[in-house]
């Protein structure tokens, strides 16, 4: 069980190294000289280019840079942004709850309304039910999500002005402490409506991020479904007089689950992704906005930072989500 | 015993193969009437200057954001105009030539490397592998739209810089299956017979292992085909992508932002034409699936 565990581990190394060396090169292959794009169209005098060419490092060898790169980032330090001036992991850590929260609510819809979808369209296979689930899962999977987040302004924000066109919560309410997580912050200030507010700003960007992962766990759930209820174990336990409620919940459905885990923790790296569209489309201040505005302003400590940390993020939860997957099925730890 | 490949195949063996394929394929109705609408999006493209009567960048200045179905001096409009005046129907028209043409680029760029990476890895074994399957793992560990973006700022945005990132993004998928389904092949009695008759490393590979591990890349190129349509029109969509005035879908979409809660058809009709593509390639893939994963037959 150690030995699994400790291999896993062993093994994410060489892609760390890995990484690190793409968020290193990525500012080093960039066309033309990384001190010129620095300074932008200002412009430089002779001098200060060699002063600043000095002063960030870049006149020494390209080995002595990366070890140099790495000896900081393995101490914290990403640099600083060319725009704010701040350190880049303070940046990071600022904007990263939003993202959190903004994914973990898609996640929760994804997940309480894609399993037990999936799960009955499988037992009602062939059935009405079946069919209009799996083809708005269909759909779903298809969306472009920035379109279908417009779509959802249009209707929500414009026509029927349920909901804000884009921010986290009223501008009416400030949490200097806060922990970021806006749900939690508005929760724990007691300030009336504060949660409401928060809630109203939360659930657009949260469907439109949830579409996509929730289409794929409906039809991951439904497959593992439709295997696990065609084995001998099912049929025994059908046999025996065991009440239908209890072969599905009890026998299928948590063999079925074993997969749809995986799946689940597979739709981190895509959460990401769809965070970047989402995000931009409501203007939510997060990771992925965050990521989109550095890059167009070619704050190149930024999206080297930003890529670096996003990357070991998506690669620690896949570990996690390997790990629970040895500890629910031996089969795989004794491999 | 002489080694099977697809060359040595009669050509009656062939329509029995297809015979066979499309025996499954049409039980999927879903995946036929996908394949139909798949069919006329392709006319429309090709037949883009026959069907419109405008062309996609001529402005008329006197019909601005004119509604659907309304009609201008110099015609209908069947879809309405944007900011600029342009007719939408044959923007979007034009655009479908973007997309699929796009989606073919990347797919072909991205299968061909990945196939070549999974072959040499899967078929070599040792630190071969070690090393391509890695490099491949690190590409994976980044958000494919991330990484895309990330490259297009490193090449300039632009549609063939878009296009690009994103093969480079998918191929790994394709390396992996490749890989995959040569461990599984490549101990094969045929593989064995064909090596003790003689054949080399490149013909073992590329004419006896490859053509027995298709299906499983035919099913992942149409997933990745639909999938680039959508990267590409993210990509347009974050201005990083085509820039304007090409007809691209994505970079439609983002130059009718700001006219969303004025102009519902500038925003509705670009994401529909994403929407309808994506999903009909969505359904040939099921449909494709069905057909040539065996596993699957008849379950």
């Amino acid at each position: 069980m150690i030995r699994f565990f400790l291999g896993k581990i062993l093994w994410l190394i060489p892609t760390l190294i890995g990484i690190t060396i793409v968020a290193f090169g990525f500012v080093r292959v960039l066309p033309g000289d990384p001190v010129l794009l620095m300074a932008g169209e200002r412009g430089l005098t002779p001098e200060r280019h060699a002063e600043l060419t000095h002063q960030l490092g870049f006149d020494r060898p390209i080995w002595v840079q990366y070890s140099d790169f790495l000896w900081k980032v393995l101490h914290g330090d990403l640099g600083d942004s060319l725009v704010t001036h701040k350190p880049v992991l303070h940046e990071f850590l600022t904007l990263f709850p939003a993202t959190v929260e903004l994914g973990l609510f898609a996640m929760v819809l994804a997940v309480v309304i894609g399993v037990p979808v999936g799960v009955l369209a499988a037992i009602k296979r062939g059935s009405w039910f079946d069919q209009i689930s799996m083809g708005t899962a269909l759909v779903g999977y298809s969306m472009p999500i920035f379109w279908w987040g417009l779509l959802l302004i249009i209707l929500f924000s414009g026509i029927l002005k349920w909901t804000p066109v884009s921010g986290r919560i009223s501008l009416i309410y400030y949490f200097p402490n806060g922990t970021g997580f806006m749900l939690w912050d508005a929760l724990m200030s007691g300030q009336k409506g504060a949660l409401t507010s928060a809630l109203s700003h939360l659930i657009l960007p949260s469907i439109v991020l949830a579409t996509i992962p929730l289409a794929v766990i409906a039809r991951q759930t439904r497959s593992a479904m439709l295997e696990v209820l065609g084995e001998d174990y099912v049929r025994t336990a059908r046999a025996k007089g065991m009440p239908p409620r209890r072969v599905v919940g009890v026998h299928a459905l948590r063999n079925a689950m074993i997969p749809v885990i995986t799946t689940i923790g597979l739709q981190v790296g895509m959460l990401m992704a769809g965070a970047i569209l989402t995000e931009t489309i409501f203007s939510w201040p997060g990771i992925g906005k965050w990521m989109v505005d550095s890059i167009s302003r070619r704050d190149y400590p930024s999206v080297q930072g930003g890529l670096l940390m996003i990357a070991v993020i998506v690669m620690v939860v896949n570990l996690i989500v390997d790990l629970l997957y040895g500890l629910i099925n031996p089969r795989i730890r004794h491999r | 015993m002489s080694e099977v490949t697809e060359t040595d195949i009669p050509a009656g063996t062939r329509r029995a193969q297809f015979a066979e394929f499309w025996f499954y394929y049409k039980e999927n109705r879903g995946a036929v009437i996908a394949l139909v609408v798949f069919a006329l999006i392709l006319l429309a493209a090709i037949f883009a200057p026959l069907l419109s009567s405008h062309g996609p960048d001529t402005q008329f200045r006197d019909a601005l954001l004119a509604p659907p179905l309304s009609a201008g001096a110099d015609g209908h409009f069947w879809l309405g105009t944007d900011a600029v005046g342009r007719d939408i129907l044959a923007r979007l028209l034009f655009g479908a030539r973007y997309s699929l043409f796009v989606g073919v680029v990347v797919v072909l760029l991205a299968l061909s490397v990945g196939v070549i990476l999974g072959l040499f890895a899967g078929w070599f074994g040792g630190w071969v592998d070690t090393v391509i399957m890695r490099v491949m793992d690190i590409i994976l560990a980044f958000p494919s739209l991330l990484l895309a973006l990330v490259f297009v700022a490193v090449l300039g945005p632009g549609l063939v810089n878009a296009m690009i990132a994103i093969a480079i993004v998918y191929q790994p998928h394709f390396a992996r299956l490749t890989r995959a389904a040569v461990l599984s092949e490549k101990n094969r009695d045929y593989v064995m017979a064909a090596q003790v008759a003689g054949a080399g490393n490149m013909r073992l590979m590329f004419r006896t292992v490859l053509p027995n591990c298709l299906a499983p890349l035919i099913v992942q190129a149409t997933l990745s085909f639909s999938n680039a349509i959508l990267d590409v029109a993210a990509l347009g969509f974050l201005g990083m992508g085509a820039q304007p005035p090409t007809p691209e879908w994505g970079t439609m979409l983002s130059e009718a932002r700001e006219f969303i809660l004025r102009a519902w058809w500038v925003v509705t009709f670009p994401g529909l034409a994403i929407l309808i593509t994506v999903l009909a390639i969505n359904l040939m893939g099921d449909g494709l699936r069905d057909a040539l994963d065996p596993k699957l037959k008849r379950s």
